[in-house]
């Protein structure tokens, strides 16, 4: 097969363009490197109208929003999904691993909850607390300057709070809360639960001069047409060619492996153009993975050559190994006293203005990590589905459920708003026994072999479900609410989400300072291989009841400015 | 620097050229062209090449026959009458909703074509005549064995009425006419500034003394932030 090759020498090629790829596009670029950016999924820019899916009604679509063709219904702005068509991924002994990807120029970042917390001393050296997984080789000293530096570029809303295991920020001034968030307050103190405001990245006051301001439109999943929320392509990548950086950006290429000379150093990377399926070649003097901890282990596991028979950096045999997700569990209640209420526009910012970041003692808990608390409810815009069972709450007070005629629509009216419902996110511990790794016997249509999963729950994780589904009742019942179903037995792993659908999927490439436990070092270089970088939550060596996002802006600087001293010191 | 002539000179697909990938047309032309094109399509909700597609392919089959159709329309109107205000869910589209819904979810098919035999079959033996014709009475009677589904052991005939339900509602309030009639608020640019007064007189809550300067003044939120080495934002 021939391959097409470019001239061009990069200086350092970038995969992936989610929230660590946009980093390192921005800060290589404006070191004045010569970067290349190769996205497997379309180009795609929140202002651009034929995108747009932010302020249209459900109306406007014939399936009124079902998500029949988007998973978190088809105005979320995520292009991809559990599944992707001709791109399949396996599971082994009995798994259910869910593997959530977005195909498109930013990624997941398009529509993430933006939730934006700083792991702790403590997250990061968890290890030396409770001897379970292992401390990562950097403390919270080495991330602080970069999570400062990450909070005055992109923006992100909280309140100094002075907790120990929450570490303050930067922060823009946060938005009232809500009345449902005001009714879980108190709920939330009667059992001792502290709630404080919420920590994302929304813009309430100007950060930029190229950004607009939140519209508290609440739609911050369908991407922000002001660039008012941080996606890595409005934050990061646009202003980095805005500013003159010398980017190519090379859209639907799917990388299929990176390349080696004899030495076993990265040459470049293979891909796939998927507008002519045929094979591309790119030279680069430096590889920086940002594909999303199990795309970027497929890669490379995928990139075997003489030196490196186990895959790309693989001498430790670790790649896809320490594979793990957030826990996560839910429940909802219905408050009496929110019923019939009176109509106002409370959209608010998309999410939560208030949560309950881990509040108890685990040495007096039968499970070892944290979780945090997020919440939701509110008046919002209806879409298919809403007045699905449009009066079962009616066999809470008392009524018949069913029926027909106007009644439906009173039904419906007084009940809009007066429910309300938690997650909970918690901590896992991370298993060397849970990993991706390559099925040997399933390529995806491109010809790339896929993704096998191997993971399963311990009781460390179930326990954590149902202590959040013990604290929920609590606190729906502390607000006079009825708690909406029974809470889910052990059969049922306690309401524990399957491992994946949290999409907080880390570890598989993981830091250390030992090259035979660890793929990268504390710069998230690969210990075998000088010149490939990981900067997307493969190298995290534990994920903390924290949602990833920020730590992966913060390490991708860090690592990012590694990179141009290397280079600058002719080291790699 | 204009960023979208920008990106036009460097967004690559192959790198042998002539296969630039259009993201989005840049410079004044080529936006007035996005805007008039968006302005001339109906189906605009940002879709994919591949969603419209679907889409156009879905509403190019037809699920339900006449009769059906017009089951349909007696059906929905029955589950959310018109009152003084406001339209039924027929008057509101939702027959042609639960059309499309039924291609677009393939599982809903049989169910809602066997339900729809059902009435039909339940009309023409206690009544000699197919639902749609019988009198409201009549409707309502047959409607009544199927509207309050038992709660351990729901029939197949509660199971489609359910269903039923469930689309028209969720059809009407997501119709122009039914969030107007719920009264929702929002999708709009605005800003918030939290509870109203009354609401939160209404409901005894109130915003915590100590949480005041943790929020956003949004009479300055067009003021650049600014902090203090400690953290405080000072602006």
């Amino acid at each position: 097969m021939q391959i097409i090759e470019s001239s061009t020498m990069y200086d350092v090629i970038i995969v992936g363009s989610g929230a660590g790829g946009g980093m390192a596009t921005k800060v290589l670029s404006e070191a004045g490197l010569k970067v290349a950016v190769v996205e497997a999924g379309p180009f795609f820019d929140p202002k651009d109208p034929k995108q747009q899916t932010q302020f249209k009604w459900p109306y406007e679509s014939p399936r009124r929003g079902a998500s029949t063709v988007r998973d978190f219904g088809e105005f979320d702005m995520a292009l991809g999904g559990w599944n992707i068509e001709g791109e399949p991924y396996t599971q082994k002994n009995g798994s259910k691993f869910a593997w959530f990807r977005s195909r498109m120029l930013g990624g997941r970042t398009n529509h993430w909850g933006r939730i934006s917390l700083r792991f702790s001393e403590r997250d990061f050296k968890h290890r030396s607390l409770d001897g379970l997984g292992e401390d990562w080789p950097i403390g919270y000293s080495d991330v602080k300057p970069y999570y400062d530096r990450v909070d005055k570029l992109i923006g992100v809303f909280g309140s100094k709070e002075g907790l120990e295991n929450e570490p303050d920020g930067f922060f823009l001034p946060a938005p009232k809360p809500r009345l449902h968030e005001l009714y879980y307050m108190d709920g939330a103190k009667k059992s001792g639960v502290p709630v404080i405001p919420s920590r994302m990245s929304m813009v309430t006051k100007k950060v930029n001069k190229d950004r607009g301001i939140c519209v508290y439109c609440g739609q911050c999943g369908r991407s922000c047409q002001y660039y008012a929320d941080f996606s890595s392509g409005s934050c990061l990548i646009f202003p980095a060619q805005a500013n003159g950086g010398q980017i190519d950006l090379f859209v639907n290429s799917m990388v299929r492996e990176v390349t080696t000379n004899d030495e076993g150093k990265a040459t470049g990377v293979l891909y796939i153009n998927k507008e002519d399926r045929k094979e591309y070649r790119l030279k680069g003097k430096v590889v920086v993975m940002a594909a999303s901890a199990c795309s970027s282990a497929r890669i490379l596991l995928n990139s075997k050559s003489k030196q490196h028979p186990g895959g790309l950096g693989n001498s430790s045999g670790l790649i896809g190994k320490y594979l793990h997700d957030s826990t996560g569990a839910s429940r909802g209640g219905f408050i009496p006293a929110m019923m019939d209420r009176k109509i106002y526009n409370e959209d608010g910012v998309g999410g939560m203005h208030v949560y309950s970041p881990w509040w108890l003692d685990n040495k007096k808990l039968d499970f070892p990590r944290g979780y945090h608390i997020e919440v939701w409810g509110g008046l919002g815009m209806p879409n298919y589905g809403f007045g699905f069972n449009p009066n079962s709450i009616n066999e809470m007070i008392g009524e018949d459920v069913g029926g027909y005629g106007d009644g439906l629509r009173d039904d419906v009216k007084r009940y809009y708003g007066s429910t309300l419902g938690f997650g909970g996110r918690g901590e896992s511990i991370a298993l060397e026994s849970n990993y991706c790794e390559i099925d040997p016997t399933q390529v995806d249509e491109f010809g790339i072999p896929v993704l096998r999963f191997n993971y399963q729950w311990t009781d460390h994780e179930r326990y954590q479900a149902k202590h959040m589904h013990e604290t929920f009742e609590e606190i729906i019942h502390n607000m006079g609410g009825t708690v909406f179903g029974d809470a889910p037995g052990k059969d049922q792993d306690y309401g524990l989400n399957k491992p994946g659908e949290i999409i907080h999927e880390v570890g598989t490439t993981r830091m250390g300072n030992d090259p035979k436990r660890s793929v990268v070092n504390k710069f998230e270089q690969m210990h075998d291989v000088e010149n490939v970088f990981i900067v997307d939550a493969g190298p995290f060596v534990s994920q903390a009841d924290k949602n990833p996002t920020w730590t992966i802006l913060a390490l991708a600087w860090r690592t990012s400015d590694y990179i141009v001293e290397q280079l600058k010191q002719q080291n790699i | 620097m204009d960023r979208r002539k920008s990106i036009k000179s460097i967004i690559l697909g192959g790198v042998a050229g002539g296969l630039a990938i259009n993201g989005c047309k840049p410079g004044t032309d080529g936006d007035t062209g996005v805007l008039e094109e968006v302005a001339i399509d109906e189906n605009h909700f940002g879709r994919t090449p591949e969603e419209k597609e679907q889409i156009a392919k879905l509403n190019a089959e037809q699920f339900f026959n006449e009769h059906q159709m017009s089951t349909l329309h007696v059906l929905c109107a029955l589950i959310l009458p018109a009152n003084e205000k406001y339209g039924s869910a027929t008057d509101a589209g939702v027959p042609d909703f639960i059309e499309f819904m039924a291609k677009d979810i393939p599982a809903y098919q049989t169910q809602l074509k066997g339900g729809l035999m059902w009435l039909d079959h339940t009309s023409n033996k206690e009544y000699n005549v197919e639902f749609k014709s019988a009198t409201v009475a009549q409707q309502k009677v047959i409607l009544d064995g199927i509207a309050f589904p038992d709660k351990e052991k729901p029939t197949y005939e509660q199971n489609f009425f359910s269903l039923m339900r469930n689309l028209t509602v969720t059809g009407y309030f997501t119709s122009k006419m039914g969030i107007e009639d719920l009264g929702y608020k929002g999708n709009t640019p605005n800003v918030w500034n939290g509870v109203p007064q009354d609401v939160l007189d209404k409901h005894g809550k109130s915003y915590p003394k100590d949480w005041e300067s943790k929020f956003v003044d949004q009479s300055k939120r067009n003021i650049m932030a600014e902090w203090d080495d400690d953290m405080n934002l000072i602006t």
